[in-house]
């Protein structure tokens, strides 16, 4: 690591941990946490989408599975009270085996058609959990969820306890990915990325590797559930539908994607302007509109427009900043570099390279 | 025993009939050249060896295994590298990083190795970046190790995709038209390289259009044309042969 | 039998929508390879419009049937118009740039003109369901026992004029062959002189033209509509243009009346709750056992 960013992260980590002491507010630290599961879920899709290339869009399906399965198994749904610790790796498992199964047909589909079949995955799956819902209550979801406890004591709703498992499981995936980026499988996962034929060539076998890259980016999405669930010792079906899929992506897309730091900061712009700033701001509007007597501003919601933030930063970024707010510098080239090839050879240079002859 | 062995090996696209009944032996530290017009099949033949087609008849032999219906990484894995005649390098990885890839199949780190980066896979990682820098260095491209591949200019992404192949520690390497596009020089210079390749134990294949380089370092020759073989034999031999002088320069040439 | 053919009916009428709107799908697809993502929500827009101008008009005051048509083919008309323009600005502003870069990049800014779309229909209109008017007499007519009015008649009416239509004009005219043309290779298409930029642009019109008439077309059937309408009509829409081979013209207009049947027939044996769970399995299934679709050309895999 370099100095600056050495810097970076030690300011961060401090902040991170001082952050309860600094903000009392039981509200805000809620918020921090749920940041936390926003910036996990980030991770986890950027395996996908960021390191392997493949466009996955239905994600929020798996952060849905994860929850169910700490509900299913530490509820009165069905009498279990399996440990919240041991669900923690128990629904990234349940996660990661759904993401094999929906992976394993279709991960050899072209680039376009994967992402509307795991769009289709990610509709079906919220509505199973309202149909089946003799065993998952249906549109109410499942209540009384066990919350987590740690010798002895109870978690129950206090947001700081929360806040600090959640800060733990983060610093220990980014090291887990940090270590993966750099090694036989994150080479592995680029090579496909960049260039999927030359890469079996190198013998990467190929559908297990974008296989491995679906499970756990879908790990990472299962742990974020299980971690929902305990904390709201609550889920229904409404938190994961297409609206939480899209908010990961942008999380991925505004930060950078492929890039760990990107994508953290990503997460942590999104993750705040969903559950604090949005809100905040409306407040904001609110007083401001008290004090100048504009009628407009006292009624303004802002939530209202959070789709069209999400949408907007979809689409600037992508034709103003391809590379994201802090890119991996691979990354960057490349994006930038194909604009530039498109005015250099005039249109269609990528359609001629898709129909060049064989090898 | 022959390294390599086609054995009247087929492949058709529909009705098309890319490469006929061919048969050719590679002997083990020979350097065999497949020549022919352009659309003559050889690129197939490459393609049939390496598993993207599987032979619609026919058998690929190698090292006494046949390798009909492996999947391109297993081909890898039992010891055949290619390159490609259009280069294939991984664009916006550094040339380090491509060399390392192409000790895949080498290299034993489990996930959790790589995820724990546990003593094991630091080791060996450590090891990959020494024989990466060995073969830039045999190749000649040990000062571009932290530049992508695509800044590179036509030649030494010709050289990486060499060493990256040679990565995967093959026993025999493939060479899809690696004087395409070089100038003069440069030939002579790979001419070279492919000598000290097979000096180093690698036995090759190679397509090539550029006569002075395949008469030049060739064992022997195989000429396809129409998916067929018309000719083989010794360089010196096949350069005289009317069917092949035939087939380059159309009849009454 | 007699709830079978009554659904059958009703599956038709529905399929007609979704043929309508996979048809600006599978133009799209064929001339840039792009899931227009925002599509769907191109024909919501259409209902919008076409509700918004139906309130302007003093329906109360028109009651002969001649008057009554004329309304209904001006709105329609504009309705599409006005779609057809948003959907040349959005490939204007959002896609042009990006039409050689990576083709998730494209698609990526699909889904957020998608949600922009949404989020203006919600500020527009609000997020609750928005009455379509109701202008046409509530005619009624029973066939062996089969009910329907004149507005499923008129929906599958509309839609198979405009599906002609659209056939003669890919397969009869200039434009509709530069369309095929560019289709086919881009780079040949301008070597032969065809405007490609404009030529995609048409493309995009036409689409979001015919979208804008769905729209129409399903204010009138349903009677009511919803800023996210779009989202699943569309991703049922695109289902029906992957079913009938994406890129295929006809095989949009099949593919739809399948989806639609499909739809009409689980709600009636199975259950309302479950027909977009069966529609997008069935989207699942097909791309991965037959991706070229129903009618699609089996395009060999390219090394």
């Amino acid at each position: 690591m370099s100095g600056p960013r050495r810097a970076f992260w030690a300011v961060l980590i401090l902040i991170a941990l001082g952050l309860p002491f600094i903000d009392r507010n039981s509200a805000h630290i809620s918020a921090y946490v749920d940041t936390g599961y926003i910036v996990l879920l980030a991770l986890g899709l950027n395996i996908i989408v960021g390191y392997t290339g493949l466009l996955a869009l239905g994600f929020a399906a798996f952060y849905a599975v994860g929850a169910y399965t700490y509900a299913f198994f530490a509820s009165p749904q069905f009498g279990m009270h399996v440990s919240f610790w041991l669900m923690l790796a128990g629904g990234g498992a349940v996660s990661a085996l759904f993401g094999v199964l929906l992976g394993a047909p279709t991960l050899r589909l072209r680039g376009d058609y994967l992402a509307i079949v795991t769009l289709g995955f990610g509709e079906i799956v919220p509505q199973l959990l309202q149909n089946l819902d003799k065993y998952t209550g249906g549109p109410d979801g499942i209540a009384s969820i066990d919350q987590p406890r740690l010798f002895g004591f109870s978690f129950g709703f206090n947001p700081v306890p929360y806040y600090y498992v959640c800060l733990a499981v983060l610093a220990i995936s980014l090291w887990l990915l940090n270590n993966l980026r750099h090694s036989r499988l994150g080479r592995a996962w680029m090579a496909i990325r960049e260039d999927e034929l030359a890469a079996a060539h190198m013998g990467i076998n190929t559908t297990a590797t974008k296989l491995l890259a679906f499970a756990m980016g879908s790990a990472f999405a299962g742990l974020a559930g299980v971690l929902l669930a305990g904390k709201y010792g609550a889920v229904s079906p409404s938190g994961f539908d297409f609206n939480t899929s899209i908010m990961i992506l942008a999380a991925i897309v505004l930060g950078g994607m492929g890039n760990l730091t990107g994508v953290f900061v990503g997460g942590i712009i999104i993750g705040l302007l969903n559950s604090l700033l949005l809100p905040q701001a409306s407040n904001l509007m609110h007083a401001l509109g008290r004090f100048t007597h504009i009628p407009v501003l006292q009624a303004v919601d802002l939530n209202q427009y959070r789709f069209m933030v999400y949408g907007g930063i979809l689409v600037l970024v992508m034709l103003f900043r391809p590379e994201g707010l802090i890119p991996s510098a691979t990354r960057r080239a490349e994006l930038r570099v194909q604009h530039h090839d498109a005015v250099v050879t005039g249109a269609g240079a990528e359609h001629m390279a898709a129909q060049e002859p064989v090898v | 025993m022959a390294l390599l062995s086609l054995r009247e090996v087929s492949k058709s696209f529909g009705g098309l009939i890319a490469v006929k009944e061919l048969s050719l032996d590679v002997e083990p530290g020979s350097i065999v050249s497949l020549i022919g017009p352009n659309g003559a099949g050889k690129s197939t033949v490459f393609n049939l060896i390496t598993g993207i087609y599987e032979p619609t008849h026919g058998d690929v032999v190698f090292a006494g295994r046949r390798l009909n219906g492996l999947k391109p990484n297993a081909v890898c894995a039992a010891g055949i590298m290619r390159t490609f005649q259009n280069i294939r390098l991984f664009a916006f990885m550094t040339v380090l990083e491509n060399v390392m890839v192409g000790q895949h199949a080498r290299l034993k780190a489990a996930v959790w190795d790589g995820a724990l980066h546990t003593r094991f896979a630091s080791n060996e990682d450590k090891a990959a970046d020494r024989k990466a820098m060995e073969l830039l260095e045999f190749v000649g491209l040990e000062a571009y190790t932290s530049f992508w591949a695509r800044n590179l200019p036509y030649g030494m992404q010709r050289r990486l995709e060499i060493a990256r192949a040679l990565a995967g520690e093959p026993q025999l390497l493939l060479l899809d038209e690696p004087a395409a596009g070089t100038n003069p020089a440069e030939k002579d210079a790979l001419m070279q390289l492919v000598r000290s390749i097979r000096d180093r134990g690698v036995t090759i294949l190679l397509i090539e259009h550029d006569m002075r380089l395949v008469m030049g370092i060739s064992d022997e020759v195989h000429v396809l044309d129409y998916g067929e073989k018309i000719a083989q034999g010794p360089p010196q031999a096949v350069r005289r042969n009317p069917r092949v002088i035939e087939a380059y320069l159309g009849k009454g040439a | 039998m007699h709830q079978f053919l009554q659904q059958l009916i009703n599956g038709i009428a529905l399929g007609g929508v979704y043929a309508l709107i996979a048809l600006g799908y599978t133009m799209v697809y064929g001339i840039i390879e792009l899931i227009n993502f925002a599509h769907g929500d191109v024909y919501t827009l259409g209902t919008y419009f076409s509700l918004t101008i139906l309130a302007l008009i003093p329906l109360s005051t028109i009651t002969s049937g001649p008057e009554l048509a004329l309304v209904a083919v001006a709105v329609i008309l504009l309705a599409a118009l006005l779609c057809g323009i948003v959907g040349v600005l959005i490939e204007r502003l959002a896609y042009r740039r990006l039409r050689n870069a990576p083709r998730l990049a494209p698609l990526i800014t699909a889904i957020g003109v998608s949600l922009i779309l949404e989020n203006i229909m919600q500020i527009w209109k609000g997020t609750s369901e928005v009455p379509f008017p109701q202008f046409l007499p509530d005619r009624w007519h029973t066939v062996a026992g089969v009910r329907f009015d004149d507005r499923s008649l008129l929906v599958v009416g509309i839609s198979l004029f405009f599906m002609i239509a659209l056939n003669l004009f890919v397969f009869r005219t200039r434009l509709g062959a530069a369309m095929r043309a560019t289709a086919q290779d881009r780079d040949a298409a301008q070597l032969m002189g065809i405007n490609v930029n404009s030529t995609i642009a048409w493309t995009f019109f036409i689409g979001s033209a015919l979208a804008g008439v769905a729209g129409f077309v399903s204010g009138l059937y349903y009677g009511t509509t919803f800023f996210l309408n779009g989202y699943q009509a569309g991703l049922k829409a695109f289902t029906a243009a992957v079913l009938g081979g994406i890129g295929n013209i006809t095989g949009a207009m099949l593919g739809g009346f399948v989806i639609g049947i499909v739809e009409a027939m689980t709600s009636q044996y199975i259950s309302d709750q479950w027909t977009s769970v069966v529609v997008f399995s069935i989207l699942i299934l097909i791309l991965v056992f037959r991706p070229s679709g129903l009618l699609g050309e089996q395009a060999p895999e390219k090394v």
